[in-house]
């Protein structure tokens, strides 16, 4: 009898352990989707505040119609790798469009955000080198910090301190190494100590990789993020993001102003290994970006809606993140109560994301919100409401 | 710099270490052989968190490559042991 299936022995009880409360609730399925902000789930109409979905433009009719043009003109997909057989002039001009955006010379686009990071960390360090990642950090960036075969080190999330003592006991090799954080945290929804990273890392000659995915689109006067919202863009080695938030696609890319970028196509097998986006993503993905550099209300609308959210839950005395924008954490106390709010918001037409240990920065699970600038006062009015049944239960 | 710790200062600050991580219901004495997985229940988040407790406790930066090789708190003692002496 084979005994490779008994690793998956933990997985099957602990979801063992989550039914009975009427819904299978991780496996949500959308019937059948509406618009931005609705969907059908279990027969009801349901608002979405959990789909990353920050500028609300995944049914805006230009994207639409450019995605049908190109699967008219060009087909349904590339079939086959950038490297081997699938650069279409698309992959070009989106390259050309994040780099003017970013103000950067060079970029690259790829299949996912996670491929991203796992081409840009797995190829950039190597053996020699070290990387120091924040512990919030997404699953992406770990898995391409193991890929890259370079010492990989956590530093507490957003400690400066931790971090310098991490740079100090690596003396010469700290010129070796890359730091590795995001803009807006996925979870708790919090933003980079960034000011005081690029501090250390210019101190100790280190360079810095900043993955935006949460933060296009949402931070900085012009959408770039994090590091534009507080001036810091040149000191940034290398931004990461993704397609599938903001821009309501599929996709990844990374820009920098070092040319050592471009060589990376030669040597990235996340890169050279994996089938091009498809002509219809690209084709919405540029339309999505000149939405997002050219519509700056939805930005406007987008955090007029989590600010309103994010204080009415604290005046009902949730826990929340610590500090208001798009991505709205709600602490649990323990899995129980995850799973009973949770469930009961659904059965009130509310969809938000429930994430238990050890996918959650702490031992506590939470559900996580995630504004939309298609919500409508409306909607953000049903959200809190919905949530205020719960206010005694999971403020106790 | 001080004197480094020998593998049983280790190994003994680290049964010191882990044990508030222990879950209630488990019944157990710690040992050499006792795993971080299977015996004691760490998922990937405790573990990371028993990481950076480490990390403070022995002022060390320790990789997470290790970690593939780490099952039982003796091999968590032994690149410990390694980790301080590349220090030194």
């Amino acid at each position: 009898m084979t005994r490779l299936f008994n690793k998956f022995e933990p997985i099957k009880d602990a979801l063992q352990s989550i039914t009975g409360y009427g819904l299978e609730s991780i496996n949500v399925v959308m019937e059948r989707v509406l618009s931005p902000t609705e969907a059908l789930i279990n027969g009801r109409r349901t608002i979405l505040a959990g789909t990353n979905n920050y500028l609300g433009i995944t049914f805006d009719p230009e994207c639409i119609e450019a995605a049908c043009r190109a699967l008219r003109e060009e087909g349904t997909g590339t079939t086959g790798s950038r490297m081997a057989n699938g650069t279409y002039a698309g992959h070009i001009a989106l390259e050309q469009e994040l780099a003017d955006f970013f103000d950067k010379k060079f970029c690259i686009v790829f299949s996912t955000g996670f491929t991203a990071n796992l081409a840009i960390l797995g190829t950039l360090a190597g053996h020699d080198d070290v990387i120091l990642l924040d512990s919030d950090c997404h699953a992406s960036i770990y898995d391409g910090c193991r890929l890259s075969g370079a010492q990989f080190m956590l530093f507490r999330h957003n400690n400066v301190d931790n971090l310098e003592k991490r740079l100090k006991r690596l003396g010469d090799k700290s010129k070796n190494t890359l730091i590795v954080i995001e803009g807006l945290y996925s979870m708790r929804g919090d933003r980079a100590v960034l000011r005081d990273i690029v501090d250390i890392k210019n101190q100790y000659g280190a360079c810095l990789m900043v993955d935006e995915a949460h933060s296009l689109g949402v931070l900085g006067k012009y959408g770039r993020g994090l590091a534009e919202e507080i001036c810091l863009e040149d000191h940034v080695d290398f931004v990461v993001g993704t397609f599938s938030k903001s821009l309501g696609s599929i996709g990844g890319f990374c820009v920098s102003n070092h040319q050592e970028l471009d060589l990376l196509r030669y040597a990235s097998r996340p890169y050279i290994f994996t089938a091009s986006p498809s002509p219809a993503v690209i084709a919405s993905t540029r339309v999505a970006l000149k939405l997002l550099r050219t519509r700056p209300e939805l930005r406007d609308r987008l955090w007029e809606n989590s600010r309103t959210l994010y204080q009415r839950l604290h005046d009902m005395n949730f826990s929340l993140g610590p500090e208001p924008g798009p991505i709205i954490a709600v602490y649990m106390k323990d899995k129980e109560q995850a799973l009973t709010v949770w469930s009961g918001l659904l059965k009130r037409g509310v969809y938000v994301n429930m994430v238990l240990p050890p996918a959650t920065p702490d031992e506590h699970p939470l559900l996580r919100c995630s504004m939309s600038a298609a919500h409508t006062p409306e909607q953000v009015d049903i959200i809190c409401e919905s949530f205020s049944a719960f206010k005694e239960l999971a403020t106790a | 710099m001080g004197v480094k710790p020998n593998y049983q200062d280790i190994l003994n600050k680290l049964y010191e270490i882990v044990t508030p991580f222990i879950d209630e219901d488990i019944d157990l004495e710690l040992n050499e052989n006792t795993e971080l997985g299977p015996d004691l229940g760490l998922d990937s988040l405790k573990v990371m968190k028993l990481l950076l407790i480490v990390e403070d406790s022995f002022d060390v930066s320790i990789p997470l490559n290790i970690l593939p090789d780490v099952r039982t708190i003796k091999d968590f003692a032994k690149q410990l042991e390694v980790l301080l002496q590349e220090e030194l």
